[in-house]
């Protein structure tokens, strides 16, 4: 009698003790997407954990990871987060620099006069259609904020 | 419409032309497309999908900066004027005295391209000096 009791309570005890080193995959899903910033998707299966999703840095990819390997249960985690890339900025020439440079693209359309003002570069006067396009195309490469264009065609 | 509607079109051209480091953002209601072109027909193919969609760029609101790429081993330039000779100057700069001219069509050495704009070249004769980028055209 002694013994069935004491083996029962070994089995009960070996359970609980299993029970409570593995937290099922379902629950320590819920725990970590609860945790988890928007965006980021939690996948558990034998306590191994993935994370898919865009996010914007990789401090936020970092930590993502550090919230996943924190949950209990939790064995490995496998981080298939992926950082958005950065838009690359707008450069706008300074005035100075796009005034040289306006000066310097416009010296062969004598009939264009070009005035640079916040980055802006208003072009008047006239131009013939088939020089048209190449004079917008030296100065696109300068870097203006706008090309106001105001010239009349031929 | 949006801006990137009005020019989806281009965008799509760019993409579909394989533009390297294709990069398309609206800043203060401008389209900015960035970009380099594997070589010249690729960028004058979409100016003119950019000259279809806005006629003669009178809208002012895209700035169609596309480069053509050049091979770090190419030597040689063609003088791409539409039929003048080329100025070449002492220094970067239309401001710079002429030292010497290049004939249209005619072939010159490439001798340093740091400045994007202005090219430093020398001609067949030796003169050497620097020449406005935009009427040179990379020798493959």
């Amino acid at each position: 009698m002694k013994t069935t009791k004491l083996l029962m309570s070994m089995v009960i005890a070996t359970t609980l003790f299993f029970v409570g080193c593995k937290p099922n995959d379902a629950a320590i899903q819920a725990a970590i997407q609860a945790k988890e910033a928007a965006g980021i998707t939690v996948a558990v299966a034998k306590g191994e954990v993935t994370l898919t999703g865009e996010v914007d840095d990789e401090a936020t990819k970092a930590k993502a990871e550090e919230i996943a390997k924190a949950e209990k249960g939790v064995k490995a985690v496998i981080n298939n987060l992926t950082v958005k890339p950065a838009d690359v900025p707008v450069i706008i020439a300074e005035d100075s620099t796009l005034i040289k440079n306006v000066a310097d693209a416009t010296k062969d359309f004598p009939t264009v006069k070009a005035e640079v003002k916040d980055g802006v570069i208003l072009l008047t006067g006239e131009i013939k259609k088939a020089s048209l396009i190449t004079l917008m195309q030296h100065l696109s490469a300068l870097k203006p904020k706008k090309i106001d264009n105001k010239l009349t065609v031929k | 419409m949006a801006l990137s509607d009005k020019y989806k079109a281009l965008t799509d051209a760019a993409t579909a032309a394989g533009i390297a480091d294709l990069a398309v953002r609206e800043q203060d209601g401008i389209l900015y497309i960035d970009g380099t072109a594997a070589d010249g027909a690729t960028k004058d193919h979409l100016w003119e999908v950019y000259n279809q969609i806005d006629p003669n760029f009178t809208s002012g609101d895209l700035v169609l900066n596309v480069n053509v790429a050049i091979d770090a081993a190419v030597t040689h330039a063609k003088v791409i004027t539409e039929s003048s000779n080329l100025n070449i100057r002492k220094g970067p700069g239309t401001d710079q005295p002429i030292v010497g001219k290049a004939a249209h069509g005619e072939v010159i050495t490439l001798v340093n391209r740091s400045n994007d704009l202005w090219w430093l070249v020398r001609t067949n004769d030796g003169e050497e000096g620097y020449c406005y980028a935009q009427y040179l055209e990379a020798q493959a």
